[in-house]
């Protein structure tokens, strides 16, 4: 470290100095990180305490007690909206509304994202503008027209009908997101194959997918995480049971009973912010590598 | 193996005409070479040949068989392109044997396929590796080895050599001659080099602006261009246009130039002024390497010159002269160059002299 630094041409001032202005650009950051982190951190310790201390003492204070049993509560025994399940049955609801939502608005993605940069047509351009408003349109916008598909399509109050709205809803950015970036592949890689043979899906499956990882694990964090926190949809076209979670934790801290249960509801909470957390927590590196970097040259 | 044959040919863009009338016929076994400038529509006519363009009208036959709306696959064509195209993701193998697999043809076949091409093209122990693993000059082998795999009628070449330093260039396109003749396959390349054009091809196709402007086997391009941009594109230096006059010197036909006032006489044989009318505005069309230092031999024609700028290159010297106002390039032996600032006088080889029609340009 020593000797590059006595290299470093820019170098202004002595070492003690860039000593001092390290801790110092440390201090701030490791200040602004705990800012941050600090609501997390509230309510894990409250996830443990006990309801008693937490009324006495209020919801920040330094934990005097300890207890694990208010995370299979919220699970499983707490009785939201009249049923005394916990919120498990909403985590699956979650889980079976988000999981085939961002597949298959996934896959439609890629695919409209192949055609609209590798298969133009007349008006191309149109149906790509038109399916990127989208993305700038207000939730509150629609929920009008859906309600009135949904019960159309007699898929009010089920999963498969918010499955079906997020599905839809999420094409404009799959789709935006896989043109863009099947836009930077070389149009002679399409050529070729074309001339060796291939056809429309081969082409897909052999040339355009096994170059597609970083933009698809790009648009499933973005749809996982998007569709499972979503809330609006959710509160407005289902209820009691088929809720997904995050309706559920507006359902729990309004049920019926007088007294609030912090420790129960902080469990809670953090049960249904694991399965984005781990999301990120597996996906993220391609998540930023994928959003900054163009395609394959 | 098999001919190509192009009959009256168009192709618009919209309101855009980007191909007008294109004739051509390439027999079995040919070499053509389609150059011209860049949007000359070169790219656009093998686009069309390959079948990734549609045809506006006019026909297009490989053998005795109008392609015209026949799928790129089902053309029997093997295509290398400027960029090489190898996905990415595919080792080399997986790419030469892709097409073989899109066509089901048998494994054991493909791996004789591989073998055969690879040792053709030294490429086996590259076999293993990605596109990314893969010097320019290997991906080119590797591009050239995914459409020899093909054995097919035709062989298209889209600018090849474009993206290579210019030794591998060189290197490279020996090879490609050396295949063609090995192959004896019928080949359409499209290029914007004049060296590579003159070097490879069988007959050039010289394009301008969306026509055919000349086709015909190299030398006679070179020698007997048909009209002035033929002239002037197929040599670096380029050939210097003179304004001149038809005239008679003595008993001689002869052009007249004016320098500064004063008639300049070259006199011209019996074939090329034939037609000509004395006082006939026409353009002289001299080659750089048709001067040369001296009086020339007996009656021959020569010009005095100013010497501006000198460039050797190494194995030959141009030299910019000045000839009152006009300035031409010429071309000398690097012992026999002369000097900057020197006034020299110029043989010239009249024999060689094209003449042109200054209004349309046409060779006369």
């Amino acid at each position: 470290m020593a000797s590059a630094a006595a290299y470093d041409p820019y170098a202004t001032s002595g070492a003690a100095r860039r000593t001092t202005v390290k801790v110092l650009i440390y201090m701030i950051l490791a200040l602004f990180a705990g800012y941050y982190l600090l609501p997390l951190v509230v309510i894990i310790l409250n996830s443990f305490r006990e309801l008693e201390e937490i009324s006495r003492d209020g919801l920040i204070a330094i934990p005097k007690s300890f207890s694990l049993q208010y995370w299979p509560s919220a699970w499983s025994t707490f009785c939201v909206g009249g049923t005394c399940e916990g919120i498990a049955p909403n985590f699956w609801n979650s889980l079976y509304m988000t999981v085939p939502a961002t597949i298959i608005s996934t896959a439609l993605g890629a695919i409209n994202g192949y055609i609209l940069s590798k298969w133009r047509f007349p008006g191309a351009n149109v149906i790509f503008g038109a399916v990127t408003i989208g993305v700038f349109l207000p939730a509150q916008m629609v929920l009008l027209p859906w309600a009135f598909v949904l019960g159309q399509l007699n898929l009010t109050n089920t999963i498969a009908g918010l499955v079906f709205v997020h599905t839809i809803q999420g094409l404009s950015f799959t789709t935006l997101f896989c043109r863009n970036y099947y836009i930077s592949i070389p149009d002679d890689l399409i050529k070729a194959a074309r001339i060796d043979g291939a056809g429309f899906w081969r082409i897909f499956y052999k040339i355009i997918l096994p170059i597609s990882p970083p933009i698809l694990i790009v648009t499933v964090v973005w749809q996982f995480t998007g569709i499972w926190n979503e809330f609006l949809f959710g509160v407005v076209f289902s209820s009691g049971s088929q809720q997904p979670i995050t309706a559920a934790l507006i359902a729990l801290t309004t049920s019926g009973t007088s007294v609030r249960e912090y420790n129960v509801e902080a469990a809670a909470v953090l049960i249904a912010a694991l399965p984005p957390l781990l999301i990120y927590f597996f996906g993220g590196r391609y998540f930023v590598r994928g959003l900054t970097q163009g395609a394959i040259k | 193996m098999a001919s190509l044959t192009i009959r009256n040919l168009n192709k618009s863009f919209g309101t855009v005409d980007v191909l007008k009338g294109i004739e051509l016929e390439a027999e079995s076994g040919e070499f053509v070479v389609l150059i011209g400038p860049s949007g000359c529509g070169k790219s656009t006519l093998l686009a069309m040949i390959a079948g990734l363009e549609t045809v506006s009208s006019g026909e297009i036959a490989i053998g005795e068989r109008v392609i015209n709306t026949v799928p790129p696959k089902d053309r029997n064509i093997a295509m290398v392109f400027q960029s090489y195209a190898l996905y990415p993701t595919m080792t080399v193998r997986q790419n030469i044997t892709f097409g073989m697999e899109n066509r089901g043809v048998p494994k054991a076949e493909q791996e004789a396929a591989v073998e055969r091409v690879a040792a053709l093209l030294h490429i086996n122990e590259l076999l293993g590796r990605k596109p990314s693993q893969l010097s320019g000059g290997q991906r080119q082998r590797v591009a050239m080895g995914r459409a020899l795999v093909r054995d097919p009628a035709l062989f298209l070449f889209d600018e090849p050599l474009s993206n290579l330093d210019a030794k591998l260039r060189v290197e490279m396109r020996t090879e490609i001659k050396k295949l063609h003749r090995t192959l004896g396959k019928t080949t359409i390349y499209v290029t914007h080099d004049q060296v590579e054009a003159m070097t490879l091809a069988s007959r050039i196709a010289v394009m301008h602006q969306g026509r055919l402007q000349q086709f015909a086997a190299p030398k006679t391009v070179y020698e007997q261009p048909a009209n002035m941009f033929v002239a002037g594109f197929m040599d670096s230096p380029s050939m210097n246009f003179i304004e001149a006059e038809a005239a008679v010197a003595g008993d001689r036909a002869a052009v007249v130039l004016n320098v500064e006032g004063e008639p300049v006489h070259l006199p011209l044989n019996q074939g090329q002024a034939a037609g000509l009318q004395p006082g006939q505005k026409l353009v002289l069309g001299l080659r750089p390497e048709h001067f040369s230092p001296g009086n020339g031999a007996g009656d021959g024609a020569s010009l005095s010159a100013h010497v501006e700028v000198v460039e050797p290159t190494g194995a030959e010297t141009i030299v910019i002269l000045r000839i009152g106002e006009r300035e031409l390039t010429a071309r000398f032996d690097p012992d026999l160059a002369p000097h900057e600032g020197e006034t020299v006088r110029l043989a010239v080889d009249m024999n060689k002299a094209c003449l042109f029609d200054p209004d349309t340009e046409m060779r006369l």
